[in-house]
């Protein structure tokens, strides 16, 4: 992603996230599941699980299929991949993906 | 006319040779006796520890159905030969019987040898060969277990392969284990130094003292102990002592008639297993064969199938035996095959040790580099089933890449070739069970044993053999998900007897990748069953279902429900007004449940702990609905009020209920107390279900209502209350240890039953008369729980670190997730739900 025209959100320290543990961000109206991994990789995608409307992505199980690390709705348990977003269960659908990034021990987020 | 055959010894060994004979002898020509100093039929003697684990001893059992109803087929327990007559060609047995015999086979296996340290013959001094020893050092365990205080110990002398097996049991009898070794490592005849070192760290983490490089020097009693003193000073305070320094040849019956015995021990047979006397024959671990003694099965195997193909008019012989192993012990992989220690002239070694994984290989190799000639892997073995059928074998890849932590090298059992043994404990090569699973059409690995023999050693062929019917075409797979190769029931146990307390431990040691919404959970369950602490504390945390996590029920539009314990539905009105008050005041969705109680819908996460503070003030606490655990125990009002009740089943369904509160399960549990045999309770329906009788009350188990509708079974009938509990208790323990993940009680007793055994029957055996053995320890974990249960609400709002999670947003903690709305129905709160975004559709 390139760094012109991104705008960052700070949204919380990196401390505040729980490894492998997801967390819900709102900027500007969108809601956001932020994750962070056991390797401290993040990833940022929509809050809002595709199959049933309901703001939830954020609660889910965080794991690994493969080598993708992954995400599972609470609600019917669909897999997410958090680097492209992409439904493992069914690859009609994803979830959006945002840029997110650390500086400085504080997590930012940006709406692309 | 019938000759007569007389097999010494019913152990592995010799019931395999007897059962070659039944496959082999089709024209009848051979009447076989058998005698056995052993009061059971053979067992399976490697899988000896299993039976500390719960396995029933009938589940050992070796002997093939009807082996010994034919006419001209007899054993005879209990019954040692004494001697032999080498020229009138008859034995002697310890009952004064003198049979005659036109063939004798020697098959008298080995005795442990115990070393002369002074002492070694003190009651609390036991070997590890037979299930009478097995029982001997429980019996010792548990009379320490009620007179010592304090920790109890236990001390193996002998670090080998089947020493540390008997440092594992007695672990698994709750005591501290102390190995004694007098080389300087452990598995001296497996590992070299390099996985000996890795070995004991692993070991040591387990709570097992290792002491290696000293012997025992004197054991002595000492006040109801003992006191062991090893050669470096040592002082050890003892309950139980396990000789396993090394088995030796049971030779004396051949020695005594002037048989020919190698130098080192055992009867020497030649490549047709037959002795210095024409007429008698020797096999398993007994021989002596090309100038060696054989300690494991697979060879021994080999042998009666050579013998029984010379009785019957073959001509085989006896070539040279794999002696590859593979154990688990207490949690550790080890294994080694071919020839680990390179022994082989130039032979070369590639070692990798991996100190961040915690595990170490090392592969031998020809002197040119082209052959693998055999290797040694220590905390991680998943390498052993693709490696070891490629001993003698020119290396398929790069043997740094074979061994390396992420495999490459498409050394998967698909790169075999068709000639590999894949089992060898049978000789059973890849091409015979593929060629069986086309032909035969099987389609699991109950099948290929049964038609191939493949994985009835052993077992540690069992995973390829899965692989292979996978590679044909056949799914099959009881592993739990992508992670783990293991059922729950198997994951219970490692955790139990490994100490293992986190997940990221579990899954390095014992599978792979990161976990996932199936494994996770399983594993938090099973953590939570054993350790008793805070499911939201530390790592554990993360390992949550949405419901664990926040503690309440997630609907489908993102708001939770609460639903606090009203045990056996019974109810304060002041209590009543609370629930209300609450219900009202966070505008939630008001419902009394199927099961006697009340469920608060539609509350934000953010709002669970204000919702929860009002609760806790009040006296309520979690109901766990949420769980995986004990749900309710519903109840009728029974005899205080009831014109028909007999007893009071509303202070029994209380008190059960309060007791088994908060045990975490591999499902829901649910019980009912009817108070007469009216059971307006609907307890026959419930996973535990109690109905008063006149003199006590009748208990069933294993029933349910839900998506497959099953009446429990009566397990026991006219009880008394303390008995009552007991069993309860016992039940729920010996559920939350073996069932599989989502696995209801009903489908579990169902699942306990098999072609030849009754599931009720086998349960009543093991809970109520202790079949197992296992009714102390299952007690004693029930009480302990029941000790540490402290109600998870209370906690959470007592911890502002806990607290911190239940927030709408990172950024913005009180506002409200803006898509949860509601409009009224019936005067009550409904939610309005968003719809899903029209799906993407990606790229
Ligand atoms: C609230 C309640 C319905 C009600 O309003 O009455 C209910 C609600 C749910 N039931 Fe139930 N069941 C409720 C009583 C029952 C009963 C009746 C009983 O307990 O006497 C049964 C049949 C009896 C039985 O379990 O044997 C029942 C059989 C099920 C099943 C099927 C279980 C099975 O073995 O087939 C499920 C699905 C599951 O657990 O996998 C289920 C699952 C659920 C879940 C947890 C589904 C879910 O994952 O969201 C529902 C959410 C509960 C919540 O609070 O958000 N519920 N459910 C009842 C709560 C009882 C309580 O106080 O804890
Ligand atoms: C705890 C444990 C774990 C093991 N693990 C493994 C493993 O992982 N892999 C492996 O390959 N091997 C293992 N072994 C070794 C394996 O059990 C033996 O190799 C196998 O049992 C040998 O069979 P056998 O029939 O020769 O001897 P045994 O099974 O010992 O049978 C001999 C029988 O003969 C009886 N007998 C002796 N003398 C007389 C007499 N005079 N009259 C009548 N009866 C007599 C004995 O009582 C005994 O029942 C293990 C052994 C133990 C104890
Ligand atoms: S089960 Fe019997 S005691 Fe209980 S309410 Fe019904 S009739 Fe009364
Ligand atoms: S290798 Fe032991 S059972 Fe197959």
């Amino acid at each position: 992603m390139s760094a012109v025209g991104v705008e960052w959100t700070p949204v919380c320290r990196l401390d505040d996230l729980q490894p492998e543990r997801g967390v819900a961000a709102l900027v500007d109206g969108v809601q956001m599941a932020v994750f962070r991994t056991f390797n401290d990789e993040l990833h940022a995608v929509g809050n809002q699980d595709p199959f049933t409307g309901a703001f939830v992505i954020s609660r889910g199980i965080v794991g690994s299929r493969g080598d993708a690390a992954t995400v599972a709705s609470p609600l019917h348990k669909q897999v997410f991949d958090l680097a492209t977003g992409v439904c493992l269960d069914d690859e009609s659908v994803r979830v959006p993906v945002y840029p997110i990034r650390a500086r400085d021990g504080v997590v930012e987020l940006a709406l692309r | 006319m019938k000759r007569h055959l007389v097999v010494v010894g019913n152990g592995m060994v010799g019931q395999r040779f007897v059962e070659a004979m039944r496959e082999r002898d089709d024209e009848h020509y051979w009447a076989i006796t058998v005698l056995s100093e052993e009061s059971r039929r053979a067992y399976d003697r490697v899988a000896l520890s299993s039976y500390f684990d719960g396995t029933p001893v009938e589940e050992l059992d070796v002997v093939a159905d009807g082996c010994y109803d034919a006419e001209h087929y007899a054993l005879h327990l209990d019954e040692s030969v004494d001697s032999i007559d080498r020229s009138g060609r008859t034995v002697t047995t310890s009952r004064g019987r003198v049979i005659g015999f036109d063939a004798l086979v020697l098959a008298t296996g080995s005795y442990p040898f115990v070393p002369p340290v002074p002492g070694s013959e003190l009651p609390g001094c036991f070997v590890y060969r037979t299930l009478d020893d097995l029982d001997a050092i429980r019996a010792a365990a548990e009379d320490a277990v009620a007179s010592t205080r304090g920790r109890r110990a236990g001390m193996v002398v002998g670090g080998g392969l089947l020493g540390l097996e008997a440092a594992r049991a007695l672990r698994l009898l709750g005591m501290s284990p102390h190995v004694v070794e007098l080389a300087p490592r452990l598995m001296p005849l497996q590992v070299d130094d390099g996985g000996g070192a890795l070995l004991r760290e692993l070991i040591e983490k387990l709570d097992v003292t290792v002491h290696v490089g000293t012997s025992v020097k004197a054991i002595e009693r000492d006040r109801g102990r003992m006191l062991a003193t090893l050669a470096d000073g040592t002082e050890l305070d003892l309950d139980v002592v396990v000789f396993s320094a090394g088995v030796r040849p049971r030779d004396q019956l051949a020695r005594d008639a002037g048989l020919d015995i190698g130098a080192r021990g055992g009867i020497v047979v030649d490549d047709a297993c037959r002795t210095s006397d024409q007429a008698i024959w020797a096999i398993g671990e007994c021989a002596c064969i090309g100038g060696r003694v054989y300690g494991l099965v697979a060879p021994g195997y080999t042998m009666a199938e050579v013998l029984a193909d010379r009785l019957t008019g073959g001509e085989s012989s006896f070539i040279s035996a794999d002696t590859s192993t593979k154990l688990k012990l207490l949690g550790v992989d080890v294994a080694s095959f071919g020839d680990a220690l390179a022994m082989t002239p130039g032979a070369l070694e590639v070692t990798l040790n991996n100190p961040v994984d915690h595990s170490y290989a090392k592969l031998v190799l020809s002197d040119d580099a082209t052959t693998l000639l055999g290797g040694v892997l220590v905390g991680d073995a998943s390498k052993y089933l693709s490696l070891r059928p490629l001993v003698g074998r020119p290396l398929p890849a790069d043997p740094v890449s074979m061994i390396a932590p992420s495999g490459g090298g498409g050394i998967g059992v698909g790169a075999l070739p068709g000639d590999a043994q894949v089992c060898s404990c049978h000789a059973v090569t890849k091409e015979a069970i593929c060629t069986a699973i086309t032909r035969n059409g099987l389609t699991d690995v109950a099948a290929i044993k049964s038609c191939t023999k493949a994985g009835t050693g052993c077992g540690s062929c069992v995973p390829l053999l899965k692989t292979l019917l996978a590679d044909s075409g056949v799914a099959v797979s009881n592993a739990l998900c992508e992670h783990f190769d293991q059922t729950r029931a198997q994951l219970f146990d490692v955790v139990r007897s490994s100490g293992i307390a986190t997940f990221t431990q579990l899954i390095q040691m014992h599978g792979r990748g990161r976990g996932c919404d199936t494994c996770k959970p399983v594993c938090a369950s099973i953590l939570a069953s054993l350790e008793h602490g805070h499911i939201l504390d530390g790592e554990q945390a993360t390992l949550q279902d949405t419901n664990d996590h926040f503690l309440a029920n997630i609907q489908k539009n993102g708001t939770y429900s609460v639903v606090p314990r009203i045990a056996a539905g019974e109810v304060t009105p002041e209590k009543l007004i609370i629930l209300g008050e609450v219900a009202r005041d966070f505008g939630l969705y008001t419902k009394i449940t199927g099961g006697q109680r009340i469920d608060l819908l539609g509350a934000r996460v953010e709002q669970l702990p204000a919702i929860w503070r009002r609760l806790v003030e009040a006296g309520f606490e979690s109901g766990h609905a949420y769980g995986k655990a004990l749900r309710t125990v519903k109840s009728c009002v029974g005899s205080t009020w009831c014109r028909y009740g007999v007893q009071d089943s509303v202070s029994l369904a209380i008190e059960l209920e309060l007791r088994y509160r908060g045990i975490r399960s591999p499902h829901k549990i649910k019980a009912g107390v009817s108070g007469c045999a009216r059971e307006c309770a609907e307890a026959q329906s419930k996973d535990i279900g109690v109905i008063a009788t006149e003199n006590g009350w009748n208990l069933y188990v294993g029933g349910n209502g839900g998506f497959r509708p099953r009446h429990a079974d009566l397990l026991l009938t006219d009880v008394d209350t303390v008995t009552l509990i007991r069993t309860i208790d016992r039940f729920i323990m010996f559920y939350v240890r073996t069932a599989d993940r989502l696995q209801r009680t009903a489908s579990w007793v169902e699942s306990l039953s098999d072609r030849d055994r009754d599931g009720l029957a086998y349960l009543r055996a093991v809970i109520v008369d202790d079949s197992l053995g296992i009714a102390a320890d299952l007690d004693a974990a029930m009480n302990h729980h029941t000790e540490v249960y402290r109600d998870e609400w209370a906690e959470v709002l007592a911890d502002p670190e806990r607290l911190s999670r239940f927030v709408s947003f990172v950024n913005a903690p009180d506002t409200p997730d803006p898509s949860i709305s509601f409009r009224s129905e019936r005067g009550q709160p409904s939610p309005v739900l968003v719809s899903p975004p029209t799906l993407e559709v990606v790229r």
